[in-house]
């Protein structure tokens, strides 16, 4: 893990923990955008934390570029002696996989697939070995994911599963983005899954839909009062539903009823990689109990 | 509409006619961009000019202006892009505060230079605060007239007037800022992925002149036309995908020029997408920005390499501008 500095203009600092994704270079940016924040530096007017990586924006008129890059520098050996934990949250995700609004939208979108005589969840199912769709879905919605990046749009939650490196599922994006994708499409692209909080433009393979808004701009929902349901650090797990549950659950929301199941966790990374099975059968332990 | 009451009524929307402030900053680590003014420049000068704070909420319309009918007295300016405001028709001076009678309608003649318009009504558009701003965001269908652009119909409020409009007065052209058609120079500081194209690449990109494509927004500008970057070989690391211009997902900077498949490079503006997969070669610099806002597809632009020193000085310079604008107005 090498991490690399860069200005962004004259108003950012970029930082690289690592090339590529890891929990560990996860941990290490959070552990340098939490110290950073702390130190209240003047002159930073926000800091965004992203998979491995994060980025400083400043004003340079209150504080010089090199004097806050080296400040920053500064926080990288603390970083690596910090503990790997996060006091955080897990929140269950009902999700209608293969459902007929993605599925659509994939259809309409065929010639821009890899694989135009699959759909997006039996294309996945395949490139990762999978011997069906249904046990593909097991996968998924089998192990919790961390929320490692919140944004693109806003809201949308960047999400990597807590599986051994082995286990990760890994798919292309399109090969040409999508000018359309249905709003709380469950999406995939490289070792990342997201949730699309709007309704645009997207690459992601689509494997299905949530009835539950991350993001509410309108201010319809009780839970969502600070405009979206999403922080990095935060735990998911996708629940498997099906249609009447998906319709049931619908009319919740828009009756402004809804209340997702969310529940304090502790993670900690060590003790992930030390048994991530039964780490894991704990976490969600919290969402049954 | 009620006579007398502040307000107009959206006659013509236009081609997209947004309420934006200086933005909503504070909120670009969850995904919500600053939004706001895309010529920023342009929208406080029009705001000076008719007695308002430099943050308070105008419209920016785009290539084709809107028609506006008031309900009450008004006094107006349009700054931004080459656009004759007109009133019931009869043309009016731009960069210069007037007076508008209940019962006129405010239209515009054709865009003859720059982009953007900004209309700035004596006390500001009324529309709630969000998050500290009136700035429309409308890929998250957020802030300004109910998240979206202005359409035909829609009835807008403004707040009351400070009293102290320049009326008259008009903003000299050399404080003005507008990319002529024949070239503009947007100066850029190489860094971020730059080291994953090629020395040649990292050559002809400064070199090339690029085109606006006709895909340039509020979230970002396209530009084609220069050659495809080289990238130098490279194991894809673990969680970036196959593409040679693929990184794993990371923030993007205000300005930031990522370039997809090494063809076609995109700026990032004030609506910008917050993170992604794309590498970026560099960043605009900060002082650079309002022009991008003025630009039209088709126009040709050079980017030009700058060091931090350098971006600091253009900086300053956009400063001291502001502070001239304010010197002249003061008077």
């Amino acid at each position: 893990m090498k991490t690399r500095y860069s200005f962004g203009g004259d108003e950012h600092i970029f930082v690289e923990v690592d090339e590529e994704m890891s929990l560990e270079a996860f941990f290490k940016s959070l552990s340098m955008t939490t110290a950073i924040r702390d130190a209240e530096i003047d002159g930073i007017t926000e800091i965004c934390p992203a998979n491995a990586s994060f980025q400083v924006k400043f004003d340079p008129d209150v504080i010089a570029p090199d004097d806050l890059l080296g400040r920053l520098k500064g926080f990288e050996a603390v970083a690596e002696n910090a503990e790997k934990t996060i006091d955080t949250r897990i929140i269950e995700m009902p999700v209608l996989y293969n459902d007929p609004w993605t599925h659509e939208t994939l259809m309409r979108f065929r010639e821009r697939h890899q694989d135009p005589q699959s759909t997006d969840l039996e294309y996945a199912a395949r490139i990762n070995g999978y011997d069906s769709v249904e046990s593909f879905i097991a996968a998924h919605s089998g192990a919790p994911w961390f929320v490692s990046m919140v944004g693109f749009v806003a809201g949308l939650p960047f999400t990597y599963q807590l599986v051994e490196r082995s286990r990760q599922i890994e798919v292309p994006k399109y090969l040409r983005p999508r000018t359309d994708t249905p709003k709380q499409t469950v999406g995939y692209g490289g070792c990342f899954g997201c949730v699309y909080s709007v309704r645009g433009a997207g690459g992601y393979q689509m494997f299905g839909i949530t009835p539950m808004p991350i993001y509410d701009p309108k201010g319809e929902q009780s839970y969502l009062k600070e405009l979206f349901l999403f922080r990095p650090g935060d735990l998911i797990r996708f629940k498997p539903i099906d249609r009447e549950t998906y319709d049931a659950t619908l009319a919740e929301v828009e009756s402004g009823r809804y209340q997702p199941k969310i529940a304090a966790a502790h993670f900690s990374l060590d003790a992930f990689n030390a048994d991530p099975e039964g780490f894991n059968a704990k976490l969600l332990e919290a969402l049954d109990g | 509409m009620a006579d007398g009451a502040a307000m107009f009524e959206v006659v013509k929307p236009g081609l997209s006619t947004t309420v934006q402030d200086l933005g909503r900053p504070g909120f670009y680590h969850l995904g919500l961009p600053i939004s706001g003014a895309m010529d920023r420049f342009a929208l406080i000068a029009a705001n000076r000019l008719v007695g308002n704070p430099d943050g308070a909420a105008g419209l920016e319309a785009v290539f084709l202006g809107p028609s506006l009918k008031f309900a009450a007295d008004a006094v107006v300016a349009v700054t931004g892009a080459t656009m004759a405001p007109k009133l019931d028709g009869v043309e009016q001076p731009g960069w210069t505060a007037f007076a508008v009678s209940a019962g006129q309608e405010l239209s515009f003649g054709t865009l003859k230079g720059g982009a953007r318009i900004y209309i700035a009504i004596a006390g500001g558009i009324d529309v709630p605060e969000i998050k500290g701003s009136r700035s429309t965001y409308a890929l998250g269908g957020l802030g300004g007239f109910e998240g979206r652009a202005l359409q035909a119909g829609d009835q807008v409020k403004f707040a009351a007037a400070s009293g102290s409009a320049k009326l008259g007065v008009t903003v000299p052209e050399e404080l003005r800022r507008i990319p002529p058609a024949s070239g503009t120079v947007l100066r850029t500081m190489p860094g971020l992925y730059w080291h994953r194209i090629t020395e040649d690449s990292q050559g002809s990109f400064f070199e090339d002149t690029w085109k606006v494509a006709p895909e340039a927004d509020r979230i970002g500008y396209r530009f084609k036309g220069g050659k495809s970057l080289d990238f130098v070989p490279r194991e894809p690391p673990f969680g970036a995908g196959s593409d040679p211009s693929n990184i794993v997902d990371s923030c993007y900077p205000y300005g930031s020029i990522q370039v997809p498949g090494g063809t076609e490079p995109i700026v990032l503006h004030r609506d910008a997408v917050s993170g992604g997969g794309y590498f970026m070669v560099g960043t605009v610099i900060s002082a650079d920005m309002d022009l991008i806002g003025q630009l039209q597809p088709h126009q040709p632009v050079r980017f030009q390499s700058i060091d931090m020193e350098g971006a600091l000085a253009a900086r300053r310079e956009e400063q001291s501008r502001l502070g001239r604008l304010a010197e002249f107005l003061g008077g």
